[in-house]
């Protein structure tokens, strides 16, 4: 019974140990060459556009949901106008950093995971290592700055459709006059606000990817260890978004306001 | 001043007819408590070829990726070209395998990428060679490996066969002056897996190219150690019959369970009278 605690242990210990050398690795090799500049447009294009469409969708649908239930609770207050201040400050310090975390974790985390696990189990990256390619700075690089860049790009293309949905519902659903919502909307917001709205994205971005990356790589096991590094990838990232958004958000509550 | 000396003085030894081009002493290797490698030491001379063979698990592919430095041995001596590596970092290690073309089991060709792409892979991404050269030497290898027509399709698109010459072509790409053969022919028809063994065989004899060689196919472990490529007048390639001085040039070893148990070449090994080696080769 020790001794399989024991072992369970000692794994864990050394997934972090690995996932912290390989996090290590990635920051210096990004800051040092060689440097694989094609790969770093693909993945930027990848991570960046690719997820474009999903992102719209989730914070379109997410500002009207959240319009329709908080209206709804408003308006037996007769507080129906300040539905914009409600959606503008849940979407852009809260909902819209960790939604489309969450949608980027689903996409482009499982996506990493599966394709290094298929890799990692064929010996593709045996042999880019064996043809003198360092399989951090030609794969995990990339990924890890196009996560880190593009996150907070798609968090506020998220938030913005996000107050778009709002307002839809707002307008049409609850016959808020719009110019009455746009107020509303800037009224509630602070700088501290977008400041928080836009500095966890950076560490989520780089959570997500880091976390696929790490995971992606250590797959053995054939195929069905790859389908298992996809679901660890998406489970342990989803949980790392929502573990990170307390801390982070703990932090910058004490440094900013 | 001195260390330059010593330096081009080992340049010219491993230039030397006979040079040993890598060497194992003594090196173990243990995953807990599986002791893969026990004790395993032996010389690969230039120009030669060594093939490694034993039942599946016996840590012939681990002696071949611990000389590209994949895996790290837990103790002994590994050189390279006269260059210490076993204790070399990732980093330290790219300048040894330079010189080093390693075949994955199954190939390991990037399947995202062509056939053009694959083998003129390194040149393209870790060189700074002109695309126009790079491009001449991947239609060059891929003509020697007889698969020039493929150049612009994907590995999935190939058989095993040409899949695996394909993992030879990208191997050779850059003129390494060491092979290293991770089950080449594994899972191949023995028609295919000739035109395998020819490939070897021509990189060996033509190129002046060491090889060492994993498999338990013995039928393809014989057919390199007893043949030998040399072009005739009109600068076709032929496989031939080796000669006794060319055969002695191929050595066998043969491992269980971490274990040499055998040393020696193609004759030696058919007239060895160890239970195990007969079990193996009946």
């Amino acid at each position: 019974m020790i001794t399989a605690i024991e072992r369970r242990l000692k794994s864990a210990a050394l997934e972090a140990q690995e996932y912290v050398y390989l996090t290590a690795s990635a920051i210096y090799a990004a800051g040092t060459r060689p440097r694989y500049k094609h790969d770093i447009w693909e993945q930027l294009d990848g991570i960046g556009f690719g997820s474009l469409t999903v992102v719209l969708l989730a914070g379109l649908f997410t500002g009207a949901a959240l319009a329709l239930q908080s209206g709804q609770t408003l308006d037996q207050f007769g507080a129906r106008p300040v539905v914009g201040r409600l959606v503008s400050a849940s979407m852009i310090k809260e909902l819209g950093p960790v939604l489309t975390a969450l949608m980027l974790t689903g996409r482009i985390g499982s996506g990493i995971a599966a394709e290094l696990g298929s890799m990692a189990v064929t010996d593709q990256i045996n042999a880019l290592r064996a043809l003198g390619t360092d399989p951090v700075r030609k794969l995990v690089v990339p990924r890890v700055l196009a996560g880190f860049l593009m996150a907070p790009v798609l968090t506020v293309v998220s938030d913005f459709v996000g107050i778009l949905g709002g307002w839809v519902v707002a307008r049409f659903t609850f016959q808020v006059n719009s110019g009455l919502y746009w107020s509303s909307v800037t009224k509630g917001l602070y700088l501290q606000d977008v400041y928080m709205g836009l500095i966890k994205p950076f560490v989520f971005g780089f959570l997500i990817v880091t976390i696929a990356c790490h995971v992606g790589l250590r797959t053995t096991g054939g195929t069905a260890g790859v389908g298992r590094a996809t679901t660890i990838s998406v489970v342990a990232g989803s949980v790392a978004v929502i573990a990170a958004d307390f801390f982070v958000g703990q932090v910058l509550f004490m440094l900013l306001y | 001043m001195a260390t330059q000396t010593n330096q081009l003085t080992a340049k010219q030894v491993l230039n030397e007819t006979g040079a040993p081009v890598i060497v194992f002493d003594h090196v173990q290797l243990a995953f807990d408590d599986k002791v893969v490698l026990k004790d395993i030491s032996f010389t690969l001379i230039k120009g030669h070829t060594k093939i490694i063979i034993g039942a599946s698990g016996s840590g012939k592919s681990t002696a071949l990726k611990i000389i590209v430095g994949l895996l790290r041995a837990d103790s002994g001596v590994v050189w390279v070209n006269g260059q210490r590596v076993d204790q070399l970092s990732e980093q330290d290690m790219m300048p040894v395998r330079a010189d080093l073309g390693m075949i994955f089991q199954e190939g390991a060709l990037f399947d995202s990428l062509t056939v053009r792409e694959n083998v003129g892979y390194k040149l393209y991404e870790e060189t700074q060679l002109p695309l126009e050269e790079v491009d001449a030497r991947v239609e060059e290898v891929l003509g020697f490996v007889g698969l020039r027509e493929h150049i612009d399709k994907m590995p999935s698109e190939l058989s095993g066969g040409q899949r695996r010459r394909v993992a030879i072509a990208r191997a050779m790409a850059f003129k390494p002056s060491i092979m290293l053969y991770d089950e080449a022919t594994t899972g191949l028809d023995p028609i295919t897996a000739t035109t395998v063994d020819d490939e070897m065989l021509k990189l060996r004899d033509l190129e002046n190219v060491s090889s060492i060689i994993v498999t338990h196919q013995l039928r393809d472990a014989f057919y390199v150690a007893e043949h030998m490529a040399q072009r005739d007048r009109d600068g076709n390639v032929r496989i031939v019959r080796a000669g006794a001085a060319k055969e002695r040039e191929a050595e066998f070893i043969m491992l269980k369970d971490g274990l040499i148990i055998f040393e020696g070449d193609a004759d030696a090994l058919r007239k060895s009278q160890n239970p195990y080696i007969m079990e193996f080769l009946s």
